[in-house]
């Protein structure tokens, strides 16, 4: 019984926020609107209506792409820099500080900073960008470079969450295998791989889990840069129904969406979550 | 390690290391920098050259001077200062079970709660908000407490359980027999050893309640505004204060910096136990 008993607290704490969730699965199956109290079953009909609709299947091919590119950066600039970072010297100490300060800006605060830095008339990038005859480029408002625009704002805002994580992990790895490597000569490349790796990976993957689940559902930049713009081309699925729920109040629209982006959200992380209890049985016993 | 190096790939070593750091500093820290020239710009130089302007105090002297920034301050204080102890105190018992004790469905357990993530905010929102008007939560601390449970605890349990499980069990074990209690054992053993987890867990979460945006706005109110909501109104004005919005910014992110460098001392651990893991 201990363990349920532990577990008890933080589970009703959670259980009883998430109440909200299942009524609004039911909702995804009425016709219930905000701008009237009166609704009625429909069925399965609106995930018949989202899973027919080309602007669903856009935004979702949206959602995956930003989060892929958006994670993959993070996780591979995020964890070469917390190797680097991992020295005893000053400077390691006072970069490990200030380089985790984007984070620490709201969201969308960061995002306006990008706005301004990246407008063509008056932003700080303009003449850079021109000296190396770039003075034309249009940033998020050109269609072929929207996507890369946002993305390059979500690597600056989260990076710093995977450094964190990472270096937490570096700094508690134990010391006596580094030693007996040591002993044995193994190079620094050998060492990392067998070493390093393998015990660094659980918090590797946990880091992963939660930036690509968070990036799924990424709302706040996107809304703030681009509104989904220009025309479709950053439209992703929680803007998407946003702009469904709120101007048009169109909760049976907006909510089978969601449900459908938990649902993909949820097929990701098992999958992952397999990954890290592999790796965790790994570096358990490794060393 | 280097040993065997000669002193030539050590240099290059060196250069590459710091240049490829410095590259990064340059990317992370430029906009922010800009960002505080901002906040010392007068509004009618704003636009002008990008450096050489007349810096004044008018921006943050404006944020300061509105009386509800301030108090706005204080909500997020109270609000996220208590939501991550909440956390803390349900979190890492839950996290030490799901770490060493076998029991029917603790996988299952474990991935329940890191799914209370994987719903959008504007999924629960809605709902919550109907049922928070019923409880009578709306602009109430208790209510945003509670919510930003869904924010933190998946983070901490998750993060903390692969923390836990890197510490072998008969470290436990030996100091039980040597005559500690079991408590004694958790914070004068386990805590110290999981200290770099613990302790950067807390940080994050602590950042992600301080910047939490949309539970904030829809269930917080005139007495539960946070700064981050304050923040936001300076933009929705009808005339954009840039300098305004940078310098509440910075005093926003104000908290967390303090709190970042309390604990840097602590992401080292605490113990210097030889074999931990296995």
């Amino acid at each position: 019984m201990r363990p349920y008993l532990v577990l008890a607290p933080a589970f009703l704490l959670t259980i009883g926020i998430l109440f909200p969730f299942f009524v609004a699965i039911y909702y995804a199956f009425t016709d219930y609107s905000l701008r009237s109290s009166e609704y009625s079953m429909v069925g399965i009909s609106n995930f018949k209506d989202t899973l027919t609709s080309e602007d669903f299947w856009h935004s979702a091919i949206v959602t995956v792409k930003y989060a892929v590119y958006a994670t993959g950066v993070e996780m591979l600039l995020g964890l070469g820099i917390a190797l680097l970072l991992n020295k005893d010297s000053i400077l390691s100490k006072f970069l490990r500080l200030v380089l985790i300060f984007p984070l620490m800006i709201a969201p969308v605060i960061g995002a306006l900073i990008w706005q301004l830095l990246t407008n063509p008339s008056v932003g700080l990038l303009r003449l850079p960008l021109a000296w190396i005859g770039l003075g034309e480029f249009r940033w998020s408002a050109d269609p072929d470079y929207a996507l890369f625009s946002i993305v390059l704002v979500d690597v600056w805002i989260y990076t710093p969450f995977i450094i964190i994580l990472v270096s937490a992990g570096l700094r508690s790895l134990p010391k006596s295998p580094y030693e007996a490597a040591l002993i044995d000569g193994g190079s620094a490349w050998f060492v990392f791989k067998n070493l390093t790796l393998p015990m660094l990976s659980p918090v590797i993957l946990i880091a992963l889990v939660f930036r690509f689940m968070t990036s799924l559902q990424e709302f706040g930049i996107i809304f703030a840069l681009t509104k989904g713009g220009p025309g479709d081309r950053t439209m992703n699925l929680a803007v998407q129904s946003y702009n469904e729920a709120f101007p048009f109040y169109n909760l049976s629209g907006a909510i089978p969406t969601l449900l459908l982006l938990w649902a993909l959200i949820y097929a990701v992380c098992f999958v992952l979550i397999g990954f890290w209890r592999k790796a965790q049985k790994t570096a358990s016993g490794a060393a | 390690m280097n040993d065997t190096k000669t002193n030539g790939p050590k240099i290059l070593e060196a250069i590459g290391r710091n240049g490829l750091l410095l590259c990064y500093a340059l990317f992370a820290l430029f906009p922010l920098l800009w960002m505080l020239i901002l906040s010392f710009k007068p509004d009618s130089e704003m636009f002008g050259s990008p450096f050489v302007f007349h810096p004044t105090l008018d921006n943050f002297r404006a944020v300061l001077g509105q009386s509800d920034f301030l108090g706005a301050l204080v909500h997020n204080l109270v609000i996220s200062v208590l939501a991550v102890c909440l956390s803390l105190i349900v979190g890492v018992p839950a996290a030490y079970a799901l770490a060493r004790f076998q029991f029917k469905g603790r996988e299952d357990i474990a991935f329940t709660f890191l799914s209370f993530r994987f719903a959008p905010e504007i999924l629960v929102i809605i709902p919550l908000y109907l049922i928070y008007q019923k409880l009578g939560l709306i602009d109430s601390y208790t209510g945003l407490i509670w919510v930003y449970q869904l924010i933190s605890l998946p983070l901490l349990i998750w993060i903390l359980r692969g923390f836990f499980e890197d510490i072998s069990p008969d470290i436990e074990s030996a100091a039980q027999l040597d005559g500690y209690t079991w408590w004694q054992v958790f914070f004068k053993v386990l805590l110290p050893l999981i200290r770099p987890g613990l302790v950067a867990a807390a940080l994050l979460c602590f950042i992600f309640c301080w910047n939490s945006f949309t539970f904030a706005l829809q269930l917080g109110g005139g007495r539960t505004q946070t700064s981050t909501v304050a923040m936001m109104r300076f933009l929705a004005s009808d005339t954009v204060h840039y300098g305004w919005v940078a310098a509440a910014a910075l005093i926003s992110a104000l908290p967390e910096v303090i709190l970042a460098i309390l604990i840097q001392k602590h992401l080292v651990r605490g113990l210097s136990f030889g074999a931990v893991k296995g």
